[in-house]
């Protein structure tokens, strides 16, 4: 292209991101000066202080990273074995896996939760309501997600010549998956860590149905009593969220330029 | 790959000389064996709740099977509305989001995948996308609320004063402007790929032949994003009409969309021994966004086609 | 920099005169274009050949108008087109790969030119076709380009670009993604075509073979400059430069001392082109063809390896100093010689290129 048309379309762009990036951040920006406003105009970090006092919000926020880590860890621990065998051993399992993955997609949350009362039930009476219990329907609405970045990461690594690799050297399977695959799959599993830990942080729709405290039923429930509290934790949890992201692209991105290619193609895939 | 796949890959027992029968079973234990925990899980968790709608959605009130729910449900005018707004809701939505965020993604792709702005654009979207219903809500009443920021500087600098006539925000048409705002991450991630799939040889080529920008978009991008453009809204539409926690954060009276009224039902607000019309919405649900998931399954194959 | 204008362009064809005057274009700190000056005469196919990063493909994007230059100017038939945007400048531009539409079928990529300037459909129709059968692909115009193999792909790309009659005709690498045989064969139809229909053509190449038997003339680029530009068999056997003489054809390097204009190798004295250093240690570029290997019991240089090519061989020799040359042998003399024969080894007396040892 020609410096002419570079430079008109560089206007365009700017124009572009700059409406459509205002659009988006302004209702972050409105959060943050809703939260620090203080007695007669002023700016207070009071609100922010109050989410420390507030004995539910912080036992909510407690069990929901707890809900959140599990939730990642499980996540990690059914797929990555599950997706790297369909790759290795059993391709034609691919497509069951896969479409197993994206079905609750088609099965949203609010539907998944009417079927999912009488399981619950049980699981509830067992744990004498525990909410670390929903770690099981979280990590299903997660798969979709996960899925995409663990296979992402498994197609950039092109695991089957790595497993062949390694296995006509003489490793056995375990040594094959720990100390071949795992290593190479670092930017994937981090990016699907990331991804289910910001969605459990975010979930409401089960957790409120099933009547179970989250961060976000309380943040709901407070709503009504303390709107500058309830927007101060939204906003806390939302750079909570962002923090982790560019974590994980600066620890990735540290490392060869393909990790960082998987991450941006997990999370864009 | 045109690597020879080691003999344990071939068809189970397809080497006689390994033994009979019964290596025949081991080694085909060993392949799907390690599988089974997966499909057990997904089996208890997902598959046998969607089966409980299922069956729930065919049962009338006391259990017995029956067509009763599901006819409550399509012949009852309070939830057909439901249905109607809530497609409304994620059309328009869709739309909108669609539009806005394909072209955020087309600014924020011309820079080349190691771009710092589009780096940055694509973590804050991956993360807005997933950003919680409720919390959504609220930076929304932060916003244009009662006490919003922008309420409060429309009504101090121009003179408008959008509280006295608050009910908008907490009706369809605030429902809409929230729900676009989460509709434009989800499209620059999923539009993005397509974007890049774009190649400036095709743009070179039309502009030697002595094609302009518009040429160039009527005749060749245009038509070649078509189909990922579509399947995108399509995308944006179900992951719209699925949507629960903002509307239930912002709607204070009724339940307007066929989620919250689902919610509602099992709830058994309002009236008891309702539980089987939420399945039987649920299965309206279901079949909604299957439909729609069908179609962009469809698109994705056809879009890919060309692009090979 | 050095021109050589002893060839000249084949007369009496169409086509227009084209000229790039010292264009210079940075990136930074790297000069991709420094002072680059070309000049094709009307209907003449020059070949631009060099390593990657020598500027070539810049010099054909910005006569393409796809990339400006910082400074210097361009004009075609007469005209300055340094200004003009790439759409205005007529001329017709075949890619490395995957540059067909790929939502339009092959008829319609090679009529997509015509259609933007206005021509009816049925004329559009008739062009499209008459191009297809000049390319060979008569059968095809139905298929869209997932449909066709690379060399296909690139046969409608070269239509596509002929159809609008350009005035130049730019060729960037086009055949540097195709397999090696599809890639003699399309290069030899390329050329037929361009002397049937006689528009002026830039070749822009780093394979050497494919510059040598295409161009009338070949013009060798390194560091955004023209190391020289001549007729194919002048740049072969006259080399004005080192880097021309060792990046055209294969070349052995052996060391000698220079005296009176010419050089001492294997106990012959070898006379040395213009522009070569010396007096003193240099090293000569001998081309293997040039060096002659002949069976003697007892002679000083031996057989290393022999290289089988089909029609010829190529046969690795020690000579007694321990320096290595390549011999270029017929196939008969080749095969009759295995490691460790001695040879006696000596050179064509025509001249040769040296550089500072």
């Amino acid at each position: 292209m020609t410096t002419r048309g570079q430079r008109r379309l560089s206007v365009t762009r700017w124009a572009i991101v700059i409406v459509v990036g205002g659009y988006l951040l302004l209702p972050l920006i409105a959060m943050a000066e809703f939260s620090t406003r203080g007695d007669f105009g002023s700016r207070s970090l009071d609100s922010w202080i109050a989410i420390t006092e507030d004995p539910n919000l912080v036992e909510a926020i407690i069990t929901t990273l707890a809900i959140a880590a599990l939730t990642a860890v499980g996540m990690l621990v059914l797929l990555v074995p599950t997706i790297t065998w369909t790759y290795l051993r059993a391709p034609r399992l691919k497509r069951p896996v896969e479409f197993l993955c994206l079905l609750p997609i088609a099965i949203p949350a609010i539907v998944l939760v009417v079927g999912i009362v009488p399981i619950y039930s049980i699981l509830t009476r067992a744990t004498r309501g525990n909410p670390l219990v929903l770690v099981f329907i979280d990590i299903i609405l997660v798969l979709p997600y996960a899925h995409r970045a663990i296979d992402a990461g498994l197609r950039s690594i092109d695991v089957a010549t790595l497993a062949e690799a390694a296995r006509s050297l003489g490793a056995g399977w375990p040594r094959v998956m720990f100390q071949i695959i795992a290593p190479n799959l670092r930017g994937a599993i981090l990016a699907a860590a990331v991804i289910s830990i910001a969605l459990v942080l975010g979930e409401f729709t089960i957790s409120s149905l099933l009547n179970y405290d989250t961060l976000q039923v309380v943040i709901n429930l407070l709503g009504k009593r303390d709107a500058f509290v309830a927007v101060a934790v939204s906003l806390a949890a939302l750079i909570f969220a962002f923090v982790l992201i560019f974590g994980i692209a600066l620890v990735a991105g540290g490392g060869r330029r393909r990790t960082k290619e998987t991450i941006e193609e997990a999370v864009v895939s | 790959m045109t690597a020879s796949t080691p003999a344990s890959e071939q068809r189970p027992g397809a080497d006689p000389a390994l033994g009979g029968a019964g290596s025949q079973r081991r080694r085909w234990a060993g392949t799907y064996l390690p599988l089974v925990p997966f499909f057990f899980y997904v089996t208890l968790f997902l598959l046998l709740p969607t089966f409980i709608v299922l069956v729930g959605a065919f049962q009338a009130a006391d259990g017995s099977p029956s067509l009763e729910s599901i006819t409550t449900v399509v012949t009852g005018p309070r939830f057909l509305a439901a249905f109607g707004r809530s497609v409304q809701l994620s059309l328009v939505s869709a739309l909108a989001g669609a539009v806005l965020g394909g072209l955020f993604a087309w600014a924020v792709s011309s820079g080349g995948p190691g771009g710092r702005l589009r780096q940055i654009s694509v973590a804050a979207s991956g993360v807005l996308a997933q950003f919680g219903g409720v919390m959504l809500a609220f930076a929304f009443l932060a916003t244009f609320g009662f006490n919003g920021l922008v309420t409060l500087l429309l009504r101090d600098s121009v003179g408008i004063d959008l509280s006295k006539d608050n009910t908008w925000i907490y009706g369809m048409t605030g429902l809409t402007i929230v729900y676009t705002y989460f509709q434009i991450p989800l499209m620059v991630i999923v539009f993005l790929p397509a974007l890049d799939g774009l190649r400036k040889e095709w743009w070179e080529a039309s502009t030697s032949l002595g094609g302009s920008s518009w040429t160039y978009w009527r005749n060749v991008a245009g038509p070649i994003l078509a189909p990922s453009f579509l399947g995108a809204v399509l995308l944006l539409f179900a992951n719209a009409f699925s949507a629960y926690a903002t509307a239930f954060s912002l709607v204070s009276q009724g339940s307007p969309i066929v989620p919250l009224q689902i919610g509602e039902a099992m709830s058994g607000e309002v009236v008891q021994g309702q539980a089987n019309i939420g399945k039987a919405l649920a299965l309206g649900m279901i079949i909604v966004v299957v439909i729609v998931m069908g179609l962009y399954a469809f698109l994705q194959r056809r879009a890919s086609r060309w692009l090979r | 920099m050095t021109i050589s204008t002893t060839g000249a362009g084949p007369t009496g064809r169409a086509g227009v005169a084209v000229q790039l005057l010292d264009l210079h274009r940075s990136y930074g700190a790297v000069h991709a274009l420094d002072g680059l000056t070309l000049e094709l005469a009307p209907g003449e196919l020059v070949a631009l050949l060099g390593p990657s990063g020598c500027g070539k493909t810049t010099a054909l994007r910005a006569l393409a108008g796809l990339d400006d230059p910082d400074t210097g100017r361009i004009v075609v038939d007469g005209r300055d087109l340094t200004n003009v945007s790439a759409n205005h400048r007529d001329m017709g531009m075949v890619f490395q790969a995957y540059s067909l539409f790929p939502n339009m079928t092959a008829r319609d990529n090679v009529a997509y030119g015509l259609r933007l300037r206005g021509v009816d459909t049925q004329s559009r129709r008739r062009r499209a076709d008459e191009m297809l059968e000049l390319v060979g692909l008569s059968a095809q115009g139905g298929r869209y380009p997932y449909q066709l193999s690379g060399g296909q792909q690139q046969r409608i790309a070269l239509a596509r670009a002929l159809a609008i009659q350009p005035k130049v005709l730019l060729l960037d690498e086009p055949l540097s993604a195709l397999d090696a045989k599809v890639r003699r064969n399309l290069r030899e139809e390329i050329r037929r075509i361009q002397i049937a229909i006689g528009t002026t053509t830039l070749f822009v190449t780093h394979d050497q073979e494919e510059a040598l038997a295409l161009g009338d003339r070949v013009g060798v680029m390194a560091a955004g400059r023209l190391e020289q530009i001549a007729p194919p068999a002048e740049l072969y056997d006259r080399p004005a430069t080192a880097f021309v003489a060792e990046f055209v054809g294969l070349t052995n390097r052996l060391e000698g001392t220079v005296s009176d204009g010419t050089i001492e190798l294997v106990g012959q004295r070898i006379p040395l082109l213009a522009g070569s250093a010396g007096p003193g240690r240099v090293t000569a570029l001998v081309r293997p063809e040039s060096v002659r290997l002949a069976p003697e019991a007892g002679a000083t240089s031996h057989v290393i390896a022999v290289s089988f090519l089909g029609s010829l061989c190529r046969v690795q020799v020690a000579l007694p100093d321990g320096a290595l040359v390549v011999a270029q042998t017929s196939a008969a003399e080749g095969t009759a010689m295995s490691p460790g024969t001695a040879v006696r080894v000596t050179i064509d007396p025509s001249p040769i290129f040296a550089t500072p040892a």
